[in-house]
């Protein structure tokens, strides 16, 4: 039971660090060597690897987030996430946890429209370990991302 | 306004009028005169048809395609419109089969669109059917004509569209052919909604003026810059254009601290080097390149990351941008590995170009309320034609507004 509240926990803290604008807090719950992917079901379908972000490494995540900060131009806007309760999937290659969401964005003039649906495919540290994401794919329903990417879901 | 009201400036290309923007009279003939006329629009890639008997949908401007190839060989484009009632006949993205049936009412047809089947043709129990006088062979689905180049299959409506490498020219056929050599596959795709004219995008993506201030990170990590060797070639018909950089010929020039622009301020050292690994691909040395074939075609190599893109107008104010990353079949774990890495530079999310996901919404808002207001486009002169020196010039820009009044018959108004 502590490890499936550890897992709760995680997943709730790392929806509510993007939603919160506490992007280098939200690296923090990434394992050193994690790997963060976002990516469609169809690129998953058709076994392409190219995502549309692919992070290899803590540090490459750090450079997204400092880009973010310092480097893109874009209109300022905020997440909400809503997050479905998580399902774990026994697999050839270990248990995954998988957890579907809605993000919704809001734009400084108020516009709001739901922005992504999706699943989370998490894999976790190993029981006793600090709970930390060991890897996370974040794998969108739909083709086409409205506007552009750049907070990460 | 109307679009007979349109007075183009007599400064020409250097002005565009935004009512262009925004206007759907003007809009609606850009489908006429530019997607159905003479020019070449891409369907898909060559290898997307390897498959027996697949076939896939495409748009021409806002013109359902069904592309396909016949058990000969022969790569058929056709109006995705039943010769019925006018249904769509396929729906999904990509499908298998030897004939193509319309859902409606189950007529089918072969690949080259000529009809072969028609539901209780002759009736059902001896009544009912088609007239006397029907005749299969008066209901074929509308053909596009198709050529295949640079890996790419391409259609045209206009029986006046010049071949293809005479519609490219001679420099941008040679530049096209050698990004997209040799056996290509599809490593990744995605779409972005944009909320622009689909022109907004074009000129964006000819605007080499804008390329290393608007976005930092290229600046940054010297991916490409205005003080690299590099230039700007424009086709005969100023319609086409590539940029190209060397970054191997990096001198760094002072101004791009002196105008304290934006996106030299931006001094990072990346953590994670392995964004940038890249290996020498293209013989001629180019490191960087967007290459554009009007109307909504870009080819990209940014390092060793190819890809190409496509944006199709949805409307006055709305465009989707669809990417296609490419590796090829002969790639080495490793090379892929690299192209994966530096799909984070480009698309919906790219390091270097997401902001040309809302930038050109911001020309769309702003220009919104003022039709008869221009943008002033003199960077580099006034004319349209190729630089070899520099990319400090909106030439490129100037030459898609040359080609486009001469399209649309807005010339010398």
């Amino acid at each position: 039971m502590q490890r499936d509240q550890q897992i709760q926990d995680l997943l709730v803290r790392s929806a509510s660090y993007l939603d919160e604008d506490q992007l280098e807090k939200w690296v923090e719950l990434f394992e050193e060597d994690a790997v963060y992917r976002v990516t469609t079901a169809e690129n998953l379908r058709k076994g392409y690897p190219v995502s549309i972000i692919y992070c290899e490494g803590r540090e490459m995540l750090e450079d997204r987030i400092a880009a973010l900060r310092n480097a893109n131009i874009y209109e300022p806007h905020t997440y909400c996430h809503v997050l479905s309760l998580p399902q774990k999937l026994q697999t050839e290659e270990g248990e995954l946890v998988q957890t579907r969401f809605i993000v919704t964005r809001i734009f400084e003039d108020g516009r709001t429209d739901v922005f992504a649906t999706g699943k989370y495919v998490d894999r976790y540290s190993d029981e006793g370990e600090d709970c930390r994401f060991k890897s996370r794919t974040v794998v969108l329903d739909s083709r086409a991302i409205d506007v552009l990417l750049v907070i990460p879901l | 306004m109307s679009i007979d009201g349109l007075q183009w400036p007599a400064e020409g290309a250097c002005r565009v009028p935004y009512q262009v923007f925004s206007d759907s009279e003007i809009y609606a003939q850009e489908q006429k005169r530019i997607f159905q006329g003479p020019t070449w629009n891409y369907l898909c890639l060559e290898t997307e048809l390897d498959e027996r008997d697949k076939s896939l949908t495409a748009t021409i401007g806002e013109i359902p395609v069904i592309v396909s190839k016949d058990r000969l060989g022969t790569i058929h484009a056709l109006v995705n419109r039943c010769a019925h009632k006018g249904a769509l006949v396929q729906l999904q993205r990509e499908q298998t089969g030897k004939l193509l049936t319309c859902v409606y009412h189950s007529w089918s047809y072969d690949k080259g669109g000529e009809l072969k089947g028609v539901a209780f043709r002759n009736g059902v129990n001896g009544s009912g059917g088609m007239p006397d006088d029907f005749r299969m062979e008066n209901h074929s689905l509308e053909r596009i004509r198709v050529t295949v180049f640079a890996g790419i299959v391409w259609g045209t409506f206009s029986p006046d569209t010049p071949p293809i490498e005479e519609y490219l020219g001679s420099e941008a056929s040679a530049f096209l052919s050698q990004s997209m050599t040799g056996d290509l596959k599809i490593i990744g795709t995605h779409s972005q909604i944009i909320h622009n004219n689909w022109k907004l995008y074009a000129e964006n993506v000819r605007d080499t003026y804008h390329a290393t201030l608007l976005h930092t990170f290229y600046t940054s990590f010297k991916i490409n810059r205005l003080d690299m060797d590099g230039g700007i070639l424009l086709s005969p018909s100023k319609l086409n254009a590539i940029s190209y950089s060397k970054r191997r010929t990096l001198s760094e020039n002072a101004e791009y601290q002196s105008a304290k622009v934006h996106s030299a301020k931006y001094e990072a050292t990346l953590k994670g080097k392995q964004l940038l690994e890249a290996w020498d691909e293209r013989p001629d040395g180019v490191t960087h390149s967007i290459q554009t074939v009007f109307p909504t075609l870009v080819s990209q190599y940014t390092l060793n990351s190819l890809a190409v893109r496509i944006y199709l107008p949805k409307g006055p104010r709305k465009t989707e941008l669809i990417w296609i990353f490419l590796g090829r079949k002969s790639d080495t774990p490793e090379q892929e590995k690299m192209r994966v890495l530096q799909a984070n530079l480009t698309g919906a999310a790219g390091l270097v170009a997401l902001e040309d996901g809302c930038i050109n919404e911001f020309v769309q808002r702003g220009t919104a309320a003022f039709p008869d207001k221009t943008s002033f486009i003199e960077m580099g002169g006034r004319e349209a034609e190729s630089n070899r020196c520099s990319r400090a010039t909106e030439t490129a820009v100037r030459g898609f507004w040359t080609g486009y009044r001469e399209l649309m018959g807005f010339e010398g108004k």
